[in-house]
């Protein structure tokens, strides 16, 4: 069985200009599958729609057309057991901010079932495996820098035991040394958890390193997906920039086209 | 059977994870708590001074009983507040915070969801209501002899099923709208008091009004707690008030998680759960 497949994906939005009012494609027909335990990287600039496909994928969009499945569960009929399944890191780290890390993981896993006799030893457990200091566990979240609290919503995701992890941009606005230890930590889980891994990014050289297969998403549409070194011998790059530029007809960062 | 129990008890340990955030947040904010008590104190002692001013300006009445009147409207406008506060604001607050969306993705269902956050509303502005009366009460050296308190509370506590059903409706808004959302949970909460004979009999009210009271919880839960505290009514005296807080209740929590269900679907379907601050 598949971890996921994804077929003929479509979302629109209605937006308001100087035009009127109309329709737009955040995403247009998407079609992809990911095998059990492989990382598969989503790489696309700005608006081209890695966003609106990670809410589709956690339940919280409804889809204009076509299916997802994940291990077998529709996405979008069968939402309980997809979301036991699941699991997310978005660019935006989210917590309540003066509550503490602690805190605001122990409310989470509750939500997914976890009693706190679970959570009295699994919390510092996955603290400590993400680096985050013991003596700041009882700290507002708003004290904490962006990496810290980047490693918090790490800690978040994976408290859950997710068997399909996905990341959106988990490490953009991160320092060089947090961005480090953030993919540190996504290749240990891969290794040590069998989690399958989306990860959205448009961080080149992080699609490079961590995934098994890259996919090049551009206007909401995914031009390809396939191992690195294939991709650059199709588009005749020796880079994924050069790559992309092949793809999509456009340098790197011009597609800002559409809010994620 | 063992399935079955395993969801249940799942989703009871997801209930105790929502009362769990919202006991948290009260101790984090806790001083901005107090300060907000205290307008609520200042809020109520304006309200019931309106008792003593009737006389000074050559009014004939029964000062006591219109100061424990007003004082009963205004302690249930305050509780009705909370209510409603703590459903709506915190939806608008998890959309600020951008939580709401690992809220909505956790594998929780949304009675559960709704429910964990109406059971703290109520035990968190049931405590706060008594420390209200009290308060205020005291200040006004109240004598109520008669005053049966078990029963006020236990017409309150019935009646906070209706209120949570008419929260969940309102907790929609800021899903709908995160800048005014709330502001419209409070138009809620004025309109469902100015019907329901806040600080006057239902009866000085126009027809029309009249008809709407009687579909308004807060109707019944007036006068079931100013019967309660004034008469001394008990429980088995309160029969028709709580018979007819028990009738709307059913209807409006099914009613406030179809409005709720609906928002949330509006809200997937059109992109609402980014967040907003």
């Amino acid at each position: 069985m598949k971890a996921l497949e994804v077929h003929n994906l479509r979302k629109e939005f209605t937006r308001r200009d100087s035009r009127g009012k109309r329709r737009v494609a955040a995403l247009g027909s998407v079609t992809f599958d990911i095998e059990r335990g492989e990382c598969v990287a989503i790489l696309g600039p700005n608006g081209s729609g890695k966003s609106t496909l990670v809410r589709l994928l956690s339940t919280l969009l409804l889809p204009d057309g076509g299916s997802a499945a994940v291990f077998g569960h529709d996405a979008f009929k069968d939402t309980r057991a997809v979301r036991r399944l699941v699991n997310r890191v978005s660019v935006e780290a989210s917590f309540f901010k003066k509550m503490s890390a602690a805190e605001n993981l122990s409310y989470a896993a509750r939500f997914y079932g976890m009693r706190p006799s679970a959570t009295k030893d699994a919390i510092p457990e996955i603290l400590g495996r993400v680096g985050f200091p013991k003596d700041r566990r009882g700290e507002p979240m708003e004290n904490l820098s962006r990496g810290m609290q980047q490693k918090v919503a790490l800690a978040r995701a994976l408290l859950t035991s997710p068997v399909l992890l996905l990341l959106d941009e988990p490490t953009t606005g991160l320092d060089p040394r947090s961005k480090q230890e953030v993919q540190e930590f996504v290749r240990e889980v891969r290794a040590e958890h069998d989690a399958t891994v989306l990860l959205c990014t448009h961080d080149l050289a992080e699609a490079e390193t961590l995934a098994d297969r890259v996919g090049i998403l551009d206007g909401g549409d995914l031009l390809c997906l396939e191992p690195v070194d294939q991709l650059k011998a199709r588009y005749r790059s020796s880079t994924l920039e050069e790559a992309f530029f092949a793809a999509s007809g456009h340098a790197f960062e011009n597609g800002d086209r559409e809010d994620d | 059977m063992r399935t079955m129990s395993l969801a249940l008890r799942h989703e009871l340990v997801g209930l105790s994870g929502v009362i769990e955030r919202n006991i948290y947040l009260v101790r984090r904010y806790i001083w901005w708590d107090v300060a907000f008590f205290l307008w609520t104190v200042a809020n109520t002692l304006t309200i019931v001074f309106i008792a003593k001013g009737i006389p000074a300006v050559g009014g004939q009445i029964d000062v006591e009983k219109v100061t424990t009147i007003l004082l009963v409207g205004a302690v249930i406008w305050a509780y009705l507040g909370i209510i409603f506060e703590i459903l709506t604001e915190t939806v608008a607050w998890e959309r600020w915070e951008g939580t709401i969306e690992y809220t909505f993705m956790a594998p929780l269902s949304r009675p559960v969801h709704l429910f964990g956050m109406g059971l703290f509303a109520i035990v968190y502005g049931v405590v706060r209501a008594i420390l209200l009366f009290g308060v205020v009460a005291a200040f006004f050296s109240l004598h109520l002899p008669d005053a049966n308190y078990v029963a006020a509370l236990g017409v309150l506590v019935v009646a906070s099923i209706s209120f949570i059903g008419i929260g969940m409706m309102t907790a929609v808004l800021p899903l709908i709208s995160p800048e005014k959302g709330t502001q419209l949970g409070f138009v809620a909460q004025g309109l469902l008091l100015v019907v329901s004979g806040v600080y006057y009999p239902v009866s000085v009210l126009p027809t029309w009004m009249q008809w709407i009271a009687k579909i308004s919880p807060a109707t019944y839960a007036l006068r079931g707690c100013r019967r309660a505290i004034i008469n001394g009514a008990g429980i088995t005296e309160l029969w028709r008030e709580i018979w007819a807080l028990l009738i709307i209740g059913v209807v409006s929590i099914p009613l406030g998680l179809y409005t709720f269900r609906s928002g949330e679907r509006y809200a997937k379907k059109h992109g609402k759960l980014k967040r907003s601050g």
